[in-house]
């Protein structure tokens, strides 16, 4: 599924700089939460899960305590479920409860709000979390819900047709964003927006 | 997947699809909002021509829990009971745009019949004596629980022994549970009277046996099926006392069984008949789990079923 930046796609971040924005993220939560007290991080399948992991890392190596993480599958509260064959749902992996906690949500890509406008509702359906953050490793623009980000790594300003990748060591073999223009360079259909940071 | 008329439906990467979702689904039991949206605007009716209890309220739950709307139509109290024949009702129903029909019926084959007759998705409640599919994916889902506390990565049932005992003539569900062990890989012995084993058995994949004791003590599990008198019309068997000694699941059969070998039993349990009282209270009787698991793997049939794309719900026949 992976494919190497071509010709066509322009490096955004590196290898360094993502960890580098990872690190820079998980300090920027840590103090506006003034430390980890009652943070519960939970990663959107697919990339948002090992960012999740990485930012709860950065931030234990910070503070010195460990910091629930896990995993929040919006599939099943998606609101385009009819345009689309059946989806495989992914699999929620929550380590606490939400109730009264700070949940800061993780995702690599900020595009058009609604995978985390599914996200809300997932959450508001598990508990109801003191606050509820949101962290993101890209935010390309082009909302369609009032809907903005807590914390992002970079801000990318794009064209609504071009295409963001994120990839990442654990799901991808290689740590890299890149920007390339839509398949046919005039627009691109996708069946995973959000994820791939384009639709 | 269009439709779920028979387990022999389902390839092994579907009914493990079908079986992880419904572990998805089982958390969204525990959870204090038993809700999720992802069928809302769907409608589900359930048509049962034949009583149910745990089927019906299953369907109607896993349905409501995903957010479609869900009618129950049952035969009394329907026109069905004017004499409307079994196309016009489906018809009929299927006209009001309805997307998943759920059908139980006395008749053989009736939801593959109407599966022709209507473009929305059809369930196969139960039908007649062939077939039970939900039945048998709500088994597997909870037998592979049961294996996975000792061997949590398992996925196929390859090597695992699977005794299926009692009134197999007659149970949809023990055909349904052949053709889906079959698919998983399980070795499958069947064992029954001689009048309670079905014509054209030595064609299924299958081993048979008319001697509990022998096959007992070798299974990973054993499947009880229920007496269903109500399908005699002759005597199968010379008194229950008798059928009791052969084939039920007796205390003493019981002390037979291997160490953490599961009883599994589809209800409504004919207890003293098919099973004793110990059998069906025993520490390894994984009854009541196969009823909380009906719930989870009908919302995740109904998932696959209804979860994708929208589908033209018209009938084709004319009224």
């Amino acid at each position: 599924m992976a494919e190497p930046a071509t010709t066509t796609s322009r490096l955004v971040l590196d290898a360094d700089q993502i960890q580098r924005t990872c690190a820079r993220m998980a300090h920027q939560v840590l103090e506006a939460n003034r430390g980890a007290e009652g943070l519960v991080v939970l990663g959107i399948p697919t990339r948002g899960v090992p960012l999740a992991e990485r930012l709860a890392r950065a931030m234990a190596d910070v503070e010195g305590v460990d910091i629930p993480v896990g995993a929040l599958d919006i599939t099943l509260y998606r609101d385009d479920l009819r345009r689309h064959p059946t989806r495989a749902v992914g699999r929620s992996r929550l380590p606490v409860g939400v109730d009264d906690a700070v949940v800061v949500l993780v995702d690599d890509v900020l595009f058009s709000g609604r995978t985390v406008r599914a996200a809300l509702d997932a959450l508001g359906d598990l508990g109801r979390p003191r606050a509820v953050r949101l962290a993101v490793l890209v935010d390309r623009g082009h909302r369609e819900l009032p809907i903005r980000a807590d914390h992002v790594g970079k801000n990318l300003p794009t064209r609504a047709d071009e295409r963001v990748s994120v990839r990442l060591e654990e799901t991808d073999g290689v740590n890299e964003v890149t920007i390339s223009p839509g398949w046919d360079g005039a627009g691109s259909e996708l069946s995973t927006p959000d994820e791939e940071g384009t639709r | 997947m269009r439709h779920l008329l028979s387990a022999a439906d389902l390839s092994l990467a579907e009914t493990s699809a079908i079986l992880d979702l419904a572990e998805e689904m089982a958390q969204v039991q525990a959870r204090p909002v038993k809700k999720l949206p992802a069928l809302r605007g769907r409608t589900v009716v359930n048509l049962f021509f034949e009583d149910s209890t745990r089927t019906r309220s299953s369907f109607e739950l896993a349905g409501k829990w995903l957010s479609a709307d869900v009618i129950n139509v049952s035969a009394k109290g329907s026109s069905v009971s004017k004499g409307e024949s079994l196309r016009d009702t489906v018809l009929t129903v299927a006209a009001m745009g309805v997307d998943a029909l759920v059908i139980r019926h006395g008749a053989s084959g009736a939801p593959g019949q109407a599966a022709q007759w209507v473009d929305a998705h059809v369930l196969n409640a139960g039908d007649g004596t062939h077939e039970h599919p939900t039945q048998a994916l709500l088994d597997a889902f909870t037998l592979r629980r049961h294996f996975r506390t000792t061997e949590p990565d398992l996925d196929t049932f390859a090597g695992k022994r699977v005794v299926i005992a009692g009134d197999v003539t007659h149970s949809r569900v023990a055909r349904s549970n052949v053709l889906l062990l079959q698919t998983l890989g399980a070795d499958v012995t069947l064992v029954a009277p001689p009048t309670l084993m079905p014509s054209g058995v030595e064609t299924w994949p299958v081993t048979t046996s008319s001697d509990f004791d022998a096959v007992l003590p070798e299974a990973d599990a054993v499947m009880m099926l229920r007496v269903q008198r109500e399908r005699m019309s002759g005597g199968y068997f010379p008194t229950p006392r008798e059928y009791t000694v052969g084939y039920g699941l007796t205390r003493a059969r019981l002390a037979s069984m291997r160490p953490g070998s599961a009883i599994c039993h589809p209800g409504p349990m004919n207890r003293g008949l098919e099973i004793s009282a110990d059998a069906a209270d025993a520490a390894s009787s994984l009854i009541l789990d196969q009823v909380a698991a009906g719930v989870a793997v009908r919302m995740s049939v109904l998932y696959q079923l209804l979860g994708g794309e929208d589908a033209p719900a018209t009938p084709r026949g004319d009224l």
